[in-house]
Order: structure tokens, then C-alpha cells, then sequence
């Protein structure tokens, strides 16, 4: 991958309890486009993208356009420019979907309402509508939305955003996606690959914890048996 | 019908007590998950203070006297429920066994403290005339001061509900409430908002305090404790996190309380408000208004 990295990872450890879930996870993130953060199930990237947060407790450097970021509490990091759009969604419940999005609202940032209404014009509909009655696929338009929402956010940490959708919505989710990659970087873990390889131009492979594969995802699906390795999964060039 | 009226306003009164104590109890827990078994502390100390600064001016007219004891106890209930948060809770947030040993030590050492320096004798206030005085309605001799406990505390739940539904900070509040992880993964500062849910919720204990003592017409030391136990009953049976839930439960309980300890026996309006608790807790666990129980 390309030297000017946006989001730099060195030596990222996570230990919850007595378990270490990541140990020593290291990678770059260029600017521009969709990276994917890729691997099985429980090898430790949503862990990852928490971490690069800080959601859990870690160790290690992840520095934003040279800025190092571990240091700072979570809302600090969030202020320096990195959106969050969490795995299972995590709308508020009983706020409205207007507040949900108010609430994310950053005094340091323009936003970018009509670009949110144009991907997602059911939330100008149902703007008045408690979060918690809406559709698991309406949820994650809300939950999507609020990343996209700060033109101050340089990437977005996006975990599993088609997890539980129905094949429809698994689309326009990838059509949204593919959309905010023109105004901002995300770093992006789908564990869907058939959507993920039209989606990303760069790939972080994990195992166990560790990264075992970096680079562009045309490598990635060139070498059939590091993705069933690592991913479980047959690769072809045209399809699954 | 008289009596049933004095019953009504009364059992409204106090009820209005438990609720301003209640609802700082339920924010703070709602919001920080800490059970502040301090908050009667901030009662007590707002009390004395509100006393001792409408003592302090002889001069003054008896409401003037009493408006300053009233902003003094309320801003002394802030104030130190804001020191209570940024010194003993902040460094134990994620020490929930902590937080409960240094609430309960802090509201056993101000409890020791007050007694120590005032004695454990109950102190008469002085309240302006009509304050002392009664209004009769549908018969029934009603004391001015249920009155003004009642005005006081329903403005004060209008303005927590304001808070809560319209303000950016009462928005953060529901929304920390719900998930507090998320929020600051919004980039929002969470420990300011659990400063001023803290400091919130030490105005509307401080306030009771000093309006404890206009309903009463005495301080003592132990009242705080006495309010404590009986607020956490009222954020228990109104659901954790929400404050109409605390004033509906308030509502009930001080009715309950009035009505039956006339009317059936001393203690039996005691008993039934955890009779009431309990069923509560098999039947709505998480409260009449609240979510489900964490």
C-alpha cells in the first residue's frame, strides 16, 4: 500500500480480562476509497476498530494524519476526524430519528444533511419516529447516517453494515457506501465478500489476532487459497 | 371529606419531597450507573445551610429571609454533590463496589459531622407568617407550606422535563441513559454531562432539603437519611432513568403513606409502600415507566 497513509496501526493489543484477543495488530490505511478489514468470525476485528477508538483498553499507536490518537479519550479521537457506525447499530432507542441524527451533530463540522436524505430519504419521512420502531434495515440507515453526517470526519470505522439485511438493502447499504468513499476514507469490516470486493481497493486480512495479509484486494482474490485460508472461502474472479 | 382533602394536599406535599430527591437519584443512575447513597447527604448539608444563611440575616423581612435560605441550600446541595462527583466518583467510575463504599462512608461521615457540630436535636425555622398560617379548602385547614412544596416542586419537574426534551444536554442525557459507549463514540464529552446530571441532581436535593424544613418547620440531621430510603423506593417503583416515572411513584407513595397510616394504623402505609415495591419488582421489574431491568 501506498506510503501516505491516512490511519497508521502499529503494535495495537487488546487484552479483555485474561484473554488477549489482539496481539500486536499493525497496518495503514491510504486516503481516499474504501479499505476492508477482513477475516473470520471472532478473530478479532471488530476488536480492532473499537480499539482504534478507544472503546476498549489498548496499547500500542494509531496516529490520523500523524496525529497520535491513543492518548485521547474516545470523544477526543472522535473529534479528531473518525466517525463510528458500530456493528450492531446501536441507534438510540428511544430518541427520534431527528435526535439520533442532532445528537451527532459536531459544533466543529459542517453536515451534510442532504447528502444523508439523498441516500436515505425514509429517515426526512420518519424524522419524528422513535429509533427503536424502526426496521433492522431503517436502523441501519439512522446508524450509517450519523457517520456520514460530520463533513469533519476524515475516515469511518464501519463495522458489518450489511450484517442481517435482507438482500435489497444489503445493496443500497453498498450503494451508500460506495457514495460517502467520495467524500470521506473508510475503513470498512464486512464479512460479506461478495459485496466487500466490488466495494474496497485495499484489504487487511486478520487471524488470530494478527494481521496476515495487507494489500489490494485484486491480490486477495488472485491467490484463492490465502482466502480460503483465512477467510474460509473460495474466491473466484467473477463471483463468490 | 375534610379529612381526605388535608390527606390529599398532604400526602401530595410529601410526595413532592420524594420526588426532588428522587429525581437526582434516578438521573445520576440512569445516566452513570452510580447509586448515590450520598444524595441524602446533600439534603441534610442544603438543609443547615439554608438555615444557618436565613438565620444569618436578621434584618431581612421572614420571606427574604427564606427565598435566601432557599437559593442557599439549593446552591449548597450543587455544589457539593459536584465536589462529591469530581473527587470520590470520577476516579471509581468503572469500581461500581467503590462507588457504593465512598457514597455510603461519605453520608455516614456528614451525618456524624452535622450531629457533631449542630447536635442531634431537631432545630426549629423560622417561616414567614403566612407560611405558618392555613387555607381551607372544601372544609379542610390546609398548612400554606404543603402549598408551596407542592408549586415549587411540580416547576421543577417542568423544568427537568424541559431539560430532558429540549435542551442538547438533556438530549445527551436520554441518550447516555440508553448507551453511554455510543454517545461518546459520537464525540461527546460524557464525564461533563455526569457533572452536571450531579450537580442537577444536588440542586433538586438541596432544594428539598430546605423545603423538607418548611414542611416539617424543623431540621434535624437523620432526615436525609430517612428521605434517602424512601426516594430509592420511588426511583424503584418509577423506573430507573425516569423522572415523570419517579414523580408518578412519588405521587403514590406519599399517598399511600398518608392514607393508610390514618386511616388503618401508624406504619401500615410504611408497610404497604414495600409491599408496593415489591410487587413492582416481580410484576414491572424494571418500574412503571422505566425499561427493562439491567
Amino acid at each position: 500500500m501506498s506510503a501516505a497513509a491516512l490511519l497508521q496501526v502499529a503494535g495495537l493489543r487488546v487484552a479483555i480480562g485474561e484473554s488477549q484477543i489482539l496481539g500486536g495488530v499493525s497496518f495503514q490505511v491510504r486516503e481516499g476509497g474504501i479499505t476492508g478489514l477482513l477475516g473470520r468470525n471472532g478473530v478479532g476485528k471488530t476488536t480492532t476498530l473499537r480499539g482504534i477508538l478507544g472503546l476498549v483498553p489498548r496499547t500500542g499507536s494509531v496516529t490520523l494524519a500523524g496525529e497520535e490518537l491513543t492518548a485521547l479519550p474516545v470523544h477526543a479521537v472522535v473529534r479528531c476526524g473518525v466517525g463510528y457506525v458500530p456493528e450492531d447499530r446501536d441507534v438510540f432507542a428511544g430518541l427520534t430519528v431527528e435526535e439520533n441524527l442532532r445528537l451527532a451533530e459536531r459544533a466543529d463540522s459542517e453536515h451534510r444533511y442532504e447528502l444523508i436524505y439523498e441516500l436515505f430519504p425514509e429517515l426526512r419521512e420518519r424524522a419524528g419516529q422513535r429509533a427503536g420502531t424502526l426496521s433492522g434495515g431503517q436502523q441501519q440507515m439512522v446508524a450509517l447516517a450519523r457517520g456520514f453526517l460530520n463533513a469533519s470526519n476524515r475516515i469511518l470505522l464501519i463495522d458489518e453494515p450489511t450484517k442481517g439485511l435482507s438482500p435489497l438493502m444489503v445493496k443500497r447499504v453498498a450503494s451508500a457506501l460506495q457514495r460517502a468513499a467520495e467524500v470521506a476514507t473508510i475503513l470498512l469490516v464486512e464479512q460479506n465478500l461478495a459485496v466487500a470486493r466490488h466495494l474496497v481497493r485495499d484489504v487487511v486480512v486478520l487471524d488470530q489476532g494478527s494481521v496476515v495479509f495487507a494489500g489490494e484486494v485484486a491480490a486477495l482474490i488472485d491467490d484463492p487459497a490465502l482466502a480460503r485460508r483465512y477467510l474460509g472461502l473460495s474466491v473466484s474472479a467473477s463471483g463468490h | 371529606m375534610s379529612t381526605i382533602v388535608l390527606l390529599l394536599v398532604t400526602g401530595l406535599g410529601l410526595g413532592a419531597l420524594y420526588f426532588l430527591v428522587a429525581a437526582g437519584l434516578s438521573l445520576i443512575w440512569g445516566l452513570m450507573r452510580v447509586l448515590n447513597f450520598a444524595h441524602g447527604a446533600f439534603f441534610t448539608v442544603a438543609a443547615y445551610a439554608g438555615f444557618f444563611a436565613a438565620t444569618a440575616l436578621p434584618g431581612l423581612s421572614l420571606w427574604l429571609q427564606w427565598f435566601i435560605g432557599l437559593l442557599a441550600g439549593t446552591l449548597t446541595g450543587g455544589v457539593f454533590a459536584v465536589l462529591t462527583e469530581t473527587i470520590l466518583i470520577r476516579p471509581l467510575y468503572r469500581r461500581p463496589v467503590g462507588q457504593v463504599l465512598v457514597t455510603v462512608g461519605l453520608a455516614l461521615a456528614t451525618l456524624a459531622l452535622v450531629e457533631g457540630a449542630f447536635g442531634s436535636d431537631p432545630r426549629q425555622v423560622t417561616l414567614p407568617d403566612w407560611m405558618n398560617a392555613t387555607t381551607t379548602i372544601l372544609g379542610a385547614a390546609i398548612p400554606n407550606t404543603r402549598f408551596v412544596v407542592l408549586l415549587l416542586a411540580a416547576l421543577v419537574l417542568a423544568g427537568l422535563l424541559f431539560f430532558l426534551g429540549r435542551t442538547r444536554y438533556g438530549l445527551i442525557v436520554r441518550a447516555g441513559v440508553e448507551n453511554r459507549a455510543m454517545v461518546s463514540a459520537l464525540g461527546i464529552d460524557v464525564e461533563r454531562a455526569f457533572t452536571l446530571v450531579f450537580a442537577i441532581g444536588g440542586m433538586a436535593a438541596g432544594l428539598a432539603g430546605v423545603l423538607g424544613a418548611t414542611y416539617y418547620g424543623t431540621i434535624d440531621p437523620s432526615r436525609g437519611t430517612t428521605m434517602l430510603i424512601s426516594a430509592f423506593i420511588v426511583v424503584v417503583i418509577g423506573g430507573l432513568g425516569s423522572i415523570t416515572g419517579s414523580a408518578l411513584a412519588a405521587v403514590m407513595v406519599g399517598l399511600l403513606q398518608q392514607f393508610l397510616n390514618f386511616y388503618a394504623a401508624a406504619g401500615v402505609g410504611d408497610f404497604a409502600v414495600v409491599l408496593l415495591l415489591a410487587a413492582v419488582l416481580l410484576l414491572r421489574p424494571g418500574g412503571l415507566l422505566g425499561g427493562p431491568a439491567a
